[in-house]
């Protein structure tokens, strides 16, 4: 029967930034390419802060590859960025668009579901010249082998399809680069968890309480004691007639601090300043979550195998340059990279030397030294022993360090703007909490606005969401129902709390022979399929089957 | 692949959108007419056709020319062009009737249209109003052709020049059989079909179709044809009420569901009523 499978030359999985990109190279090359994408829609899946950067030093920009982008799939454009250091109520601000601005052709605030569902009509209509296209609603569930060799892919919904190319942009729970063995869901030190909420707020309230006009926009970070102890940072960004608000932590510091990801949410959401501006306009229209891959630790230096080559959040290419999150250029640059490196080794009649052409071009452009940075690794050597976070921290909380913050005043806003320090900052507590904290309580003025409103519950937020259940075929499965092994997924999901029946994943107390034992058990309806719970608990974690599960308005 | 689609305009029967007088009786000038909703399969059945092997999709209607709006409904579910058999001396056809004017409807497309006869027929299940499945197997045995109904899922063998299909046996959802008919041939798609796309080649042109669908509902007019009887060359006497043998003896109203309790409204507002509603309720919540 195998005769009868379809052939398409290139298959790119995923409609994100990644896989658009790759899409369009390779359509501008000729190259008869199907995208599948899995949602209703492309952006119906997706997360993000988020802003675009076209970076000046990168090989493609998104508006490069799609020439309308800017006018049709963006929203305001960052003119101006600023950094909170937050202790209490008291709040010292930086200015950091300087950073921001570094290598910076332009950078816009984005919703995801607007975003790429633009991009994948652009890309159908270029994919359909080759003689392929796009598809929604088909869930790729992993590579078609030929005698032991990548040979194309099987999906949930078509019969299995050969192809010349595979390109995994199926992000970050690539089940396609897991299937190849490139990247494994086991470490939560690997990764950040994102959670956000949109909040429309009408465009005149934008523009007065932010002081910008209808073509501007601004970015605003939050670091310091607002989130407790949990590694991470808020943001708040403005898009034409809402606001994007969220928070990126580190996982393994959620898991550490048992933390809640909506209450650290909710501490951005109430904190004095937010409630300035959202005052009589909190209408929160959606709750999002997913993980991100911290780049420096995860990035796949040699992401390919075969005729598969992996690009984007899939890759692990999610580069978090100090305050500043980079993922979608990325994601861009790798997967334009890895269509034309097909093209390239397909002119040479070397199709099969694609995957290496492409890890050369990620080393080439500059893009891997900016992923893994080499100072890093140094830094992090130095810096990430607990003896250093703690004699920093000691330091820095002690009146010697206080004075030095006190002294050292603008100074740190230029430290803080410096994009070389910013790639290699340690993933401590002391540049995402102690030092913020320090620097607010030192130098900070008291902010003190109130909340006139309550931030939504989860069961709201659950409730408001749009789901297509895919009833009696759960997408995960706990393995293993121990608190020891799944217990973390109680707090880390950012659909489940503890003490909470309506979430995803809860304690139970079961009671066999007379004792009684704590037991996790699992409903994957609310679930938001973030991806956490594949690394924290020990589940067979798998995307639902096409247009099955939750589907985001905004993204 | 040249396929036929039966098509008829039913009232409105969803929630908010259908009106019965004080007697039960159907009022038709307040019911929006709409295309009946078990047709829906069939477009789907002749879509998934012309999808997966070419050719083009006919819907046609036998009804006023009010059905217009029907037939754009059908134009949605991606047809090519539209029949409308229309004349006064059609109204108040029964089944009969209709499918002796269907099936001469269909005999014209074949010799009007250059692909000739058309390969594949395909009803609905029942009408909504109607409810008597009978039209489309009658308008095939005008036709002479074979039939399956109850039709789950359908493979078209042109080679072969046969189609495969799953059908509900006696309309039993639990005993499925696997039947082959050679074409030219008539399908009767049952409610539980479910066309099937598994190449994204198939899917591909399913989506193209849709693209040029949506621009083609919007001129859905230039698309239309209608036909009289005696464009059809009917004779007035098996057409229409007198080419109808059945006789309704009579129309009973559906009866109201019995009700054994009065309802009082009471408004949250309304201290004494609320009281009242406390005072009854009192004794089911066992307390005092
Ligand atoms: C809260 C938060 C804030 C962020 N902020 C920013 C920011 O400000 N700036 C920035 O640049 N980045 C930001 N990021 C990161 C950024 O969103 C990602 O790096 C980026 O989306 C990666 O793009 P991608 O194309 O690799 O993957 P994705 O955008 O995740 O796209 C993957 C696509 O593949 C599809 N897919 C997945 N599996 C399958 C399958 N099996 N079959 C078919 N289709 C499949 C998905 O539905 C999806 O459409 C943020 C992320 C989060 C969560
Ligand atoms: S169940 Fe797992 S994947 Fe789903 S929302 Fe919770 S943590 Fe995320």
């Amino acid at each position: 029967m195998t005769d009868e499978y379809e052939h398409y030359e290139a298959v790119v999985v995923g409609a994100g930034p990644g896989g658009a990109a790759a899409a369009a190279v390779l359509a501008r090359n000729d190259v008869e390419t199907l995208v599948l994408e899995r949602g209703v829609e492309a952006g119906s899946k997706n997360v993000t802060g988020g802003l675009i950067y076209a970076e000046e030093s990168a090989p493609y920009t998104v508006d490069g590859l799609f020439p309308e982008f800017r006018s049709e799939a963006t929203e305001r454009p960052v003119t101006d960025y600023y950094l909170h250091n937050v202790a209490g109520e008291k709040v010292k601000t930086f200015d950091i668009t300087d950073l921001h601005e570094h290598d910076t052709e332009w950078s816009d605030a984005v919703l995801r579901r607007k975003m790429d569902s633009w991009m994948a009509d652009r890309v159908h209509e270029m994919a359909n010249e080759t003689g392929g296209g796009l598809l929604t609603d088909v869930r790729v569930n992993g590579l078609l082998r030929e005698g032991g060799e990548i040979a194309g892919v099987t999906c949930d919904e078509l019969d299995p399809i050969r192809a010349d190319l595979v390109i995994a942009a199926d992000g970050v729970n690539s089940e396609l680069a897991r299937d190849a063995g490139l990247m494994d869901w086991e470490d939560p030190e690997e990764w950040f968890q994102g959670v956000k909420a949109v909040v429309d707020v009408p465009p005149e309230v934008i523009d007065e309480r932010f002081g910008v006009g209808d073509e501007e926009g601004e970015a605003h970070l939050f670091s310091g004691d607002l989130f407790e102890d949990v590694r991470g940072g808020g943001f708040v960004y403005t898009n034409e007639d809402s606001l994007s608000i969220g928070s990126v932590f580190h996982l393994d510091s959620i898991v550490e601090q048992e933390a809640e990801p909506h209450q650290l949410l909710d501490n951005l959401l109430t904190h004095p300043l937010m409630a300035d501006w959202l005052e009589g306009h909190y209408d929160e229209v959606e709750y999002s979550a997913k993980l991100v891959p911290d780049s420096k630790k995860a990035a796949h230096p040699a992401p390919h195998q075969g005729r598969l080559l992996v690009v984007g959040d899939a890759a692990g290419q999610m580069q978090a340059q100090g305050p500043i999150i980079k993922g979608m250029n990325h994601a861009v640059s790798a997967g334009a990279l890895a269509g034309e490196a097909f093209a390239e080794a397909k002119l040479r009649g070397d199709p099969d030397k694609a995957g290496e052409l492409y890890e050369q071009k990620l080393r080439n452009e500059g893009i891997m030294g900016k992923l893994r940075p080499k100072g890093y690794q140094v830094a992090r050597a130095l810096g990430e022993h607990d003896a250093v976070t703690e004699m920093a921290d000691s330091l820095l909380t002690s009146s010697v360090g206080r004075l030095g913050v006190k002294v050292a005043g603008g100074l740190l806003e230029d430290l803080y703007s410096s994009p070389h320090l910013s790639q290699i900052v340690p993933d401590t507590q002391t540049p995402y909490v102690t030092l913020p904290t320090v620097i607010a309580e030192e130098l900070g003025d008291r902010v003190t606005g109130e909340a006139d409103y309550e931030p939504k519950d989860l069961v709201t937020r659950i409730g408001d969401l749009t789901y297509d259940t895919d009833v009696g075929n759960p997408h995960i499965e706990l393995r293993d129902n121990s608190v020891e092994a799944s217990g973390a997924a109680v707090y880390a999901c950012p659909v489940s709390a503890e003490g909470f029946g309506g979430g995803c994943y809860r304690e139970e107390t079961v009671k066999t022979n007379g004792s009684e034992e704590k037991r996790i058990s699992l409903d994957t309806q609310p679930c938001v399929e973030c991806g956490t719970c594949a690394v924290v608990a020990d589940t067979d974690w798998e995307h639902p089957r096409g247009g099955k599960g939750v589907e985001y308005k905004e993204g | 692949m040249h396929s036929v689609v039966l098509t008829k305009g039913v009232p409105d029967f969803r929630e908010g959108q259908v009106s019965f007088d004080e007697d039960g009786h159907l009022e038709r000038g307040a019911t929006p007419t709409v295309m009946n909703p078990n047709d829906e399969y069939a477009l789907q059945a002749a879509l998934q056709t012309k999808v997966k092997q070419g050719g083009t999709v006919s819907v046609m209607s036998m009804g006023p020319p009010g059905y217009e709006s029907v037939l754009e409904e059908a134009m949605s579910v991606y047809a090519d062009d539209l029949y409308l058999l229309s004349d006064r001396e059609m109204a108040a056809a029964d089944t009969w009737s209709t499918s002796i004017t269907l099936s001469a409807g269909i005999e014209q497309i074949a010799e009007a249209d250059q692909s000739g006869e058309p390969d594949l027929i395909f009803a609905g299940f029942k009408t909504a109003d109607g409810e008597t499945g009978q039209t489309g197997p009658q308008t095939c045995w005008c036709l002479d052709r074979p039939i399956v109904t109850h039709v789950i899922a359908l493979d078209v063998d042109e080679d072969e020049e046969k189609i495969r299909a799953k059908r509900l046996v006696e309309g039993d959802v639990d005993e499925i059989e696997t039947v082959e008919a050679p074409l030219p041939a008539f399908v009767v798609t049952d409610p539980e079909f479910d066309p099937s796309y598994r190449r994204a080649e198939h899917r591909l042109r399913h989506k193209q179709l849709k693209a040029e669908t949506e621009e083609r509902v919007e001129e859905y007019e230039d698309h239309l044809t209608s036909w009289s009887a005696e464009e059809l060359d009917l004779d007035p006497d098996f057409i229409g009420l007198d080419g109808s043998p059945t006789i309704v003896s009579g129309v009973d109203p559906i009866p109201k569901a019995p009700s054994e309790r009065e309802a009082t409204m009471v408004t949250p507002g309304d201290e004494d009523g609320m009281e009242q509603v406390l005072d009854e309720m009192r004794p089911l919540a066992g307390g005092d």
